[in-house]
């Protein structure tokens, strides 16, 4: 199981879509497709933008499905973070 | 270009100030203004950066600005990142507390940086802290994706302790929200292309469903949102399109619009031309318990937003 600190990649205040991308590309998919688990952990994050969420999730479930949700885990997320991620998780999967 | 500064143009009575706008000779910029009294928002001071910025300090005629409160202007840094002189003398005060001065926004790194450094301008507290980062990041990295603005997102805000509310203006010469949005979706006119980018959904960078990776087409839907539920002003002029959220009264239900033309709005077509798009927008900073609600009828409003989207384009299959 990979685990991935949002707070030590883009700080308390998750907004920076690029830094999002690079935990993407260089963290999650590699973990994923190795066949991991890949915890993300929202600890010390106060608050979250919609874009940061996209940048970081939206592509792995328009790829590979909403399956991927299964090996995704959002962990220590206050309610306003879990709020964000759950719309970004719900138009995905409207749209898809 | 022309541009005038009366004696008052906040969101609410900002319609005049932006008709006068001249945008013609758009190599200079002359800047007049109210000789009695200057209170302007944010968006204003903004407009008025971009504009010289575009054209270059040589080639701005600015007016020996006689009214008692063009101090704030200096306040704000106008001069200073216009690089023009003015014999306007203040005394500097710290600006914690009570405003953001103009800012060039250029870089996503520099937007991060500005971030994390302009809540202890303002003095707010966390919750509060929150919505104003939200509402900045997502109106300045729209600028810094799509408007290939050479000079990035200009921005300035001030807080009014008595109302707890904060004014933030931001503008750009890039553009324009119709050139990029119509890469991936049909508008007809600058109005069309403002109605298109405050839909849930919609993006400049594909017409798919869900956006790209790194666009959901959701950024200036969320603000527009976070104005409604705060009943305050909301504007986007870009091109000659023009459109206002305007105030409306306390109601017990949050219902929210993907379509902005319903929510109660003023909007004109036929605006002098801004060479790239311009942002307004008001919060009351006391109701953050709101912010929560407002979630909830976001995630309900873009679900239902695109699976109407969805039915319209589903064709069934035509058997003869």
């Amino acid at each position: 199981m990979k685990r991935i600190e949002i707070h030590a990649h883009a700080g308390a205040f998750a907004e920076n879509k690029d830094a999002a991308r690079d935990l993407r590309l260089k963290e999650i998919i590699p973990a994923l497709d190795k066949g991991e688990s890949v915890v993300l952990s929202f600890e010390r994050v106060d608050a979250v933008t919609q874009s940061f969420i996209h940048a970081l999730i939206s592509d792995l479930i328009r790829k590979r499905g909403v399956d991927v949700l299964d090996r995704l885990e959002f962990k220590s997320c206050n309610d306003t973070v879990k709020k964000i991620i759950s719309i970004v998780v719900d138009y995905m999967q409207e749209g898809a | 270009m022309k541009i005038h500064l009366p004696n008052s143009a906040f969101l609410g009575n900002i319609d005049p100030f932006i008709r006068g706008f001249d945008p013609s000779e758009p190599d200079r910029l002359q800047i007049t203004a109210n000789d009695k009294w200057i209170a302007v928002h944010p968006s204003v001071i903004s407009m008025v950066a971009a504009l010289g910025l575009k054209v270059g300090s040589s080639n701005i005629r600015c007016q020996k600005l006689e009214a008692g409160s063009s101090h704030y202007l200096v306040r704000m840094g106008l001069f200073k990142l216009l690089d023009i002189p003015t014999d306007i003398s203040i005394t500097v005060h710290e600006p914690a507390g009570r405003f953001i001065p103009l800012t060039r926004i250029r870089t996503s790194e520099e937007l991060t940086r500005f971030i994390a450094e302009m809540i202890p301008l303002l003095h707010l507290e966390a919750e509060q802290a929150k919505t104003l980062g939200y509402i900045v990041s997502e109106l300045v990295r729209n600028v810094l994706e799509h408007a290939e603005a050479s000079d990035g997102a200009i921005l300035c805000a001030q807080y009014y302790k008595k109302t707890n509310s904060i004014r933030i203006g931001i503008a750009d010469t890039g553009l324009g929200i119709r050139a990029t949005i119509t890469r991936s979706h049909p508008a007809e006119t600058d109005l069309d292309a403002i109605r298109l980018a405050l839909m849930p959904g919609i993006t400049g960078t594909t017409s798919m469903e869900g956006g790209t990776e790194q666009n959901a087409g959701a950024g200036l839907f969320f603000i527009k949102s976070i104005a409604s539920v705060n009943r305050e002003f909301f504007v986007v002029y870009s091109g000659a399109g023009f459109y206002k959220l305007l105030k409306k009264t306390a109601a017990r239900n949050l219902r929210l619009h993907a379509d902005p033309f319903a929510d109660r709005h003023s909007s004109e077509g036929g605006m002098p031309v801004w060479p790239g798009t311009v942002v307004g927008v008001d919060i009351t900073l006391n109701q953050t318990e709101e912010f929560s609600r407002l979630l909830d009828a976001i995630r309900k409003t873009y679900g239902s937003a695109v699976r109407e989207r969805r039915k319209e384009r589903y064709r069934r299959p035509r058997f003869t």
